[in-house]
């Protein structure tokens, strides 16, 4: 729809520019802080740009700052980050894409209600699950390990990728796969040969979404993690909340940073698919 | 022949390597000791320990004054795989050994309920077996005086209610601020218990020791909330989350008079070297005098495998009820020592006077547990919930000691 | 070679014993089996053992003897789970009310044909890729009452302004909320926005053609065609409302005091914090009730109103 009135476009763009910079300014913020020194925190306004350019908040959050299990900085938990979302969003992706076709090309009694089953695991609150979770991962030796997170990423992952799949792969015509079949093609050969080659938007949209997921847990990391096998989020919630003497924002700042760059760098150069990620399931559902 | 000797060096390799680490037991040690003067103390330890061949595996967990490092542990043991052994305080210690969690000591504690006064004896008790092993005793029933500020509010210490609220007003009219406080959960019940404290030990005792609903509801109990609501006028306006080490800093710093706070402040006060009797005077909290309300920190041992007491928990244990650790540690620590046979003549006088109240309420019987050592993780914090959001708000007394009972009585 | 060869070649090479003929009929059953054994497991199953929990004393460690309803009783007896409740309440609704307003104006505002439409819907959109913990650091670090928003506007000029939002009990939960807000606005308005494209223009035309007015070709026309979008973000939030707790944890604490409880933080408190596991697990069956009796009405109104529209 389309107004030709210069000022309602004039007042358009201004009301969007308004809210661009509402949505920018909290992140503008954590940067600005993190380079400065804590001198100037004290006597500055938060808003204004660093007197003097300074990374020693930034090199003590990575590998300096106490975060209560040691003072080692966020640099041993980045790398546990690292370890566990790899593995867990290839693993979540590739099983959700042969769940997703079979659900969405092989119809047999049951399908429907497989997807449901699925589909509801979605939807708990993690509460439910983390006394019992917990005490299975010590069951298997995998408790405070990244082998155990992985498996507990995979296991709740499943849910939305398989979901994903599927509405993606409900859209391929089903005369394909019949003609396949009456030719003798099997389910693996069908999949390797008509629905890969066309997976690569899907799977892009799968891995940039899980990864984002995988990377910024919370509560799975608190719960399932001693020191050991602890992510980024959770070094850094106590590197912000352990407060033993001085509170040094700048620090803070860094660190959020650091936890917060392999997803923003994602999301900058797949953006595209972050936002068909979205879409995918809520509104198809 | 290449294989069977590749297969027969690896062998020899994993034998020797077998033996070699059958000797260094490997103790994963959980503790919350992370700032300046208490990773000294637990350096005495690791020294000591190591000297002994074993090796020991830090696990520090900072933050909640031990909140998060009993989570991390809870969550470890529901996992089945807990560290050989934890720093630990209160009924939780009885709670595990309950749940059959914890390895008992009688092996090495025999002499000890003769180098301990009985009331901390009992806390390391259950069902007549020992499961912890004390390293010092922190006082929690203190209160710190800048001498600068009290000498220019009339020079005299407060002995009761009354005489606080006048030198209070006195510190008000010099141009300082009287009371040094931090709102966090933690502060506000510290300050809480001293108040309940000052109405009698019997009090004390019914109410928080016991829960006592009786004790909750009573207009005593009313009359605590009241004196609490009082007090917060002395309060400035920063208090909201401050944490507690920055309330002593104002006072250290001469901007505040008071603080109410355990002794491990007087380890601030000493890191920033100031003199007690010069810089700062330390007295029990206004009408606790004869009372000393005491923190037992303990190490207890977890059940590897299910197997009893390994060589390493036990030697660890020892070492730490030896004189001479609990000397340095106590010293670190900003304590006293928990055993009747070490010295504290190398203590500053705060500490000094400490040891001596202590000695004097083991034989008047006033030798008592702090509200943080002898409630569960469940009624402290119910407590605190209670206070916290009595002190953040408009609350009456009368519904805030309701309150209180309600939320004790869920938390037994 | 032709995919059609292929398979033609591949069908020559295989037998056609019945045996294979059923294996082959079962494959994508088979391959669904260990999702399914997974579902069954960690989300059934644990579940199940978490209810099971919540008739037990369970303190420390899990203990399996049945005691009934005890800590269901201990649970609606206990204050701060009321006031758990309640905050939600407080944070349910003007989270959900503010995201959808704000989403659906902003989604009307870049559905006007403007320039730059990509880089502004990744400016509104960046805040969901960031973990909750980041968000909460940052607008922690806003409202901060020394050093954030308050010294910032009384450096500007009002120096008597005070922003003590955070350490005020009846407020904090309104700073969460609007942390919250921020993270999923951009998600509400790419929705509303996908919505609103769906709407076909020839209709508008005509309408516009014919002199209906602007708020009535959006109160005819297109409303009624994004209502299921509606119902999709309120479904969404509502769901996201119920299970936030990351952002409650690094921001408050659930401070001051327990003006910022929320059920979430009740149940990791005092199943991991309190040794309390019997009424962890209890307040954990109350969260998933609470999810169960807001999607079940929400889904059966949304699968009305898309047949009644059909």
């Amino acid at each position: 729809m389309q107004h030709s009135s210069l000022t309602v476009r004039a007042v358009l763009y201004l009301a969007l520019l308004l809210f661009a910079a509402l949505f920018l300014i909290p992140f503008y913020l954590v940067l600005v802080t993190s380079f400065k020194d804590v001198a100037e925190l004290r006597r500055g306004n938060m808003l204004s740009l660093p007197e003097t350019w300074t990374v020693a908040a930034w090199l003590k959050a990575w590998s300096a700052a106490c975060t209560g299990a040691a003072c080692n900085g966020l640099r041993p938990y980045f790398y546990n980050s690292l370890e566990m979302v790899v593995p867990a969003v290839l693993i979540s992706s590739v099983i959700g894409a042969f769940n997703g076709y079979a659900l969405a090309q092989w119809h047999f009694r049951g399908a429907d209600a497989i997807f449901t089953l699925l589909l509801l695991g979605f939807f708990i609150p993690y509460q439910a699950i983390l006394l019992p979770a917990a005490q299975f991962l010590g069951y298997l030796h995998l408790s405070n390990t990244i082998a155990g997170l992985v498996l507990i990423h995979v296991a709740y992952g499943i849910a939305f990728t398989t979901m994903l799949f599927r509405n993606y792969y409900v859209s391929v015509p089903p005369d394909l796969v019949k003609a396949a079949r009456v030719d003798g093609a099997g389910f693996f050969l069908i999949f390797r040969k008509i629905f890969l080659p066309i997976s690569l938007p899907i799977f892009t949209v799968c891995i940039i979404w899980q990864f984002t997921q995988i990377w910024n847990d919370f509560l799975f990391g608190a719960a399932f993690s001693g020191t050991t096998a602890r992510p980024v989020t959770v070094g850094l919630n106590n590197l912000v909340n352990t407060t033993e003497g001085v509170k040094e924002y700048n620090v803070d700042m860094a660190g959020a940073v650091i936890t917060a760059l392999p997803t923003l760098i994602v999301y900058i150069f797949g953006g595209r698919y972050f936002v068909r990620g979205l879409t995918a399931g809520a509104v198809k559902g | 022949m290449g294989v069977s000797k590749a297969v027969a060096l690896l062998l020899a390799a994993t034998w020797l390597g077998g033996v070699g680490s059958a000797r260094a037991e490997d103790l994963e040690v959980l503790h919350y000791w992370t700032s300046g003067g208490e990773s000294k103390a637990v350096n005495v330890l690791k020294g000591e320990i190591e000297k002994k061949a074993f090796t020991w595996k830090d696990s520090a967990i900072a933050g909640g004054g031990g909140q998060n490092a009993m989570t991390v542990l809870k969550s470890r043991a529901v996992a089945g795989d807990p560290p050989a052994v934890v720093q630990m305080r209160g009924p939780a210690v009885q709670d595990w050994a309950e749940n059959g969690a914890l390895v008992d000591l009688d092996k090495v504690a025999g002499g000890w309920s003769k180098v301990l006064p009985p009331a901390i004896f009992n806390v390391l008790k259950y069902k007549n077996k020992i499961y912890a092993a004390p390293h010092w005793i922190h006082r929690v029933n203190w209160m710190y005086i800048n001498k600068a500020i009290l000498d220019k509010a009339g020079g005299k210490v407060p002995t009761t209610r009354e005489e606080l609220y006048q030198v209070a007003d006195k510190i008000k009219a010099a141009g300082f601020i009287p009371i040094a406080h931090g709102e966090t959960a933690y502060q506000d019940g510290v300050f809480f218990e001293g108040i309940v404290q000052s109405m009698g030990i019997d009090f004390y005792r019914k109410a928080i020791l016991e829960g006592d609903q009786q004790a909750l509801t009573s207009p005593t109990m009313v009359k605590v909330f009241d004196t609490v609501r009082e007090s917060q006028k002395y309060f400035d306006d920063g208090v909201q989350g401050r944490p507690w080490n920055l309330a002593a800093a104002m006072v250290i710093e001469g901007r505040a008079g008071i603080l109410f706070m355990g002794d491990w402040a007087n380890g601030e006060f000493k890191n920033a070297g100031k003199v007690p009797g010069k810089d700062y005077v330390c007295v029990p909290v206004p009408g606790t005098e004869k009372m000393f309300t005491f923190i037992a920190d303990t190490f207890v041992f977890f059940k590897q495998h299910d197997q009893p007491a390994s060589p390493g928990q036990l030697a660890l244990a020892s070492l730490i009820m030896t004189p001479e650790y609990q000397e340095k540690a106590a010293f670190y620590k900003g304590a006293i020592p928990a055993i009747t046979t070490a010295s504290v003549a190398e203590f500053d006088d705060c500490a000094k006077k400490s040891a001596a109240d202590m000695k004097a309420s083991i034989s008047s019987d006033t030798l008592i547990t702090s509200q943080n050592q002898g409630t569960s993780e469940a009624r402290l914090g119910a407590i605190r919930d209670v206070v916290s959001k009595f002190m953040n708000s408009k609350q009456d007394s009368k519904s805030a000691a309701e309150a209180l009972a309600k939320a004790v009585k869920a938390a037994m | 070679m032709t995919a059609l060869q292929t398979i033609k070649s591949v069908r020559q090479r295989k037998s056609q014993s019945s045996v294979s003929a059923w294996f082959e009929r079962s494959v994508p059953a088979l391959v669904l089996s260990p999702s399914v054994c997974v579902s069954v497991i960690f989300v059934y199953g644990f579940v199940l053992v978490t209810g099971y929990l919540s008739f037990t004393p369970s303190t420390l460690m899990p203990r399996y003897a049945l005691v009934g309803l005890d800590r269901y009783r201990d649970l609606f007896s206990n204050d701060v789970w009321w006031e758990s409740v309640n905050n939600l309440a407080w944070f349910t609704v003007p989270f959900i009310i503010g995201s959808a307003a704000f989403g659906l104006l902003l989604a009307i505002l870049m559905d006007q044909r403007i320039r730059y439409e990509g880089a502004l819907r990744a400016t509104f959109l960046y805040p969901l890729a960031l973990s909750q913990i980041v968000a909460g650091t940052a607008w922690q670090w806003l409202f901060n009452p020394t050093y954030g928003l308050e010294r910032a506007v009384q450096h500007f000029g009002w120096s008597s302004f005070r922003f003590n939002w955070l350490g005020n009990p009846d407020l904090a939960i309104f700073c969460v909320v609007i942390a919250a807000i921020w993270q999923c606005t951009g998600f509400v308005a790419s929705l509303f926005l996908a919505g609103l494209r769906s709407v076909d223009d020839e209709i508008v035309k005509a309408a516009q053609i014919d002199g209906a007015s602007l708020p009535t070709i959006y109160r005819r026309i297109i409303l009624p065609v994004i209502r299921p979008v509606f119902f999709s973000v309120t479904l969404i939030l509502a769901h996201l409302a119920i299970k936030t707790f990351d952002i409650i944890v690094v921001m408050t604490a659930g401070g001051p005091g327990t003006a910022t409880w929320l059920p979430s933080y009740f149940m990791y408190t005092f199943a991991f914090e309190r040794g309390r596991m019997g009424i962890g697990a209890a307040s954990a069956m109350m969260m998933l009730a609470m999810i169960v009796a807001v999607l079940v009405p929400l889904m059966y109104l949304e699968s009305r109103a898309t047949r009644n529209a059909t």
